[in-house]
């Protein structure tokens, strides 16, 4: 799971959860890759990212400190900053760890790179 | 040929091996590729633009495979671990994720500039448990669909509708949950595209 991914997931689908957003994070076992850098691509995908959720799950699964506390103003014309973003959304992934349901702390677990977002006929 | 969605359902019938038939034989992955490749001709995306899109049931990833070839990232959803196994294998592009569409899309709102899903939704239209009510799951299917969906975006769904009733039952479903569009026939008598935006 990319945290591009994590940044849009929420457990809202499970019975009497509003919101279910930022899901909680656990890894144990993190890759990074490469992959190509598009910063138009990073421009346009910015303004639906919920910066403090992006922050806080990079802080958490990658280096602590790499992106700022605040999305900076003029980001179209930073490539540095460009760079780091698209890093951070999809070069990091969480090969197992879990997520966690703000609202009522259920998991999911996340395996083979693959979150579990099944639930049971009695949480819908 | 008899309906694989009377078989068993789909976290069953996609099981290792048939996810390993699936995905490996040539006629179902030229016909995948040419009805995504037409999924994306509908959608009617921003040209030479890389989107961000959502593909529902991506099974082992052949119909996101098109999705990333034209330059667009994805996140996949599928209920079958088998399948998305096989997706991991192939070392597709896209993110994957296990669930039921039939429990809703499970993104905040206005993520998407589209949403494809091949012949997938067809497998919504029974029920597998009895607590399965096609309807409900239907409309929780399209409404958090239409809600993780940018304003101008479209969802082109290309599925095997049983008879004319099913495909009422599902367009009925898509309306009320604010989509409105139309259902386009391309290869009659095999296979139905339908687009709603
Ligand atoms: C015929 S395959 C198509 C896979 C892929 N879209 C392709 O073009 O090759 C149908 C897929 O729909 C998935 N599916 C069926 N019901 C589902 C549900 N309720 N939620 C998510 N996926 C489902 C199945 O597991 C299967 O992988």
């Amino acid at each position: 799971m990319k945290l591009l991914t994590h940044n849009m997931l929420t457990s809202k689908c499970l019975k009497g959860v509003s919101v279910g957003y930022p899901l909680g994070i656990n890894a144990t076992e993190v890759t990074t890759s490469v992959v190509d850098f598009d910063p138009e691509f990073i421009s346009r995908l910015i303004p639906k990212l919920e910066w403090h959720a992006l922050k806080q799950a990079s802080d958490i699964i990658g280096e602590k400190g790499y992106l700022p506390e605040a999305l900076i103003a003029d980001y179209e014309n930073n490539e540095e900053f460009l760079k780091k973003v698209h890093h951070a959304l999809l070069e990091i992934e969480v090969v197992s760890g879990n997520l966690v349901c703000p609202e009522t702390g259920r998991s999911f677990p996340i395996n083979n790179g693959i979150p579990n977002m099944l639930l049971n006929e009695d949480e819908v | 040929m008899s309906r694989p969605e009377y078989l068993a359902p789909p976290e069953i019938f996609y099981n290792e091996e048939e996810a390993r038939k699936y995905t490996q034989n040539s006629r179902i992955i030229d016909i995948q590729v040419q009805m995504c490749e037409r999924a994306i001709e509908l959608l009617v995306l921003p040209e030479d633009q890389p989107c961000y899109l959502l593909d529902l049931g991506c099974g082992s990833g052949l119909s996101g495979s098109v999705l990333e070839e034209q330059g667009h990232h994805w996140v996949g959803v599928d209920i079958a671990q088998a399948m998305l196994d096989v997706a991991v294998e192939r070392e597709v592009e896209g993110d994957l994720l296990l669930g039921d569409m039939g429990h809703g899309c499970p993104f905040r709102a206005g993520c998407f500039d589209g949403a494809v899903s091949i012949s997938a939704l067809q497998w919504l239209c029974n029920a597998d448990k009895a607590s399965h009510k096609p309807i409900q799951r239907l409309y929780k299917f399209f409404s958090s669909l239409y809600a993780c969906l940018t304003r101008s975006a479209r969802a082109v769904l290309q599925f095997y509708p049983e008879n004319s009733d099913q495909m009422e039952l599902v367009t009925q479903q898509a309306m009320r949950a604010g989509f409105y569009g139309g259902v386009v026939v391309d290869y009659p008598n095999s296979t139905k595209a339908k687009s709603f935006s």
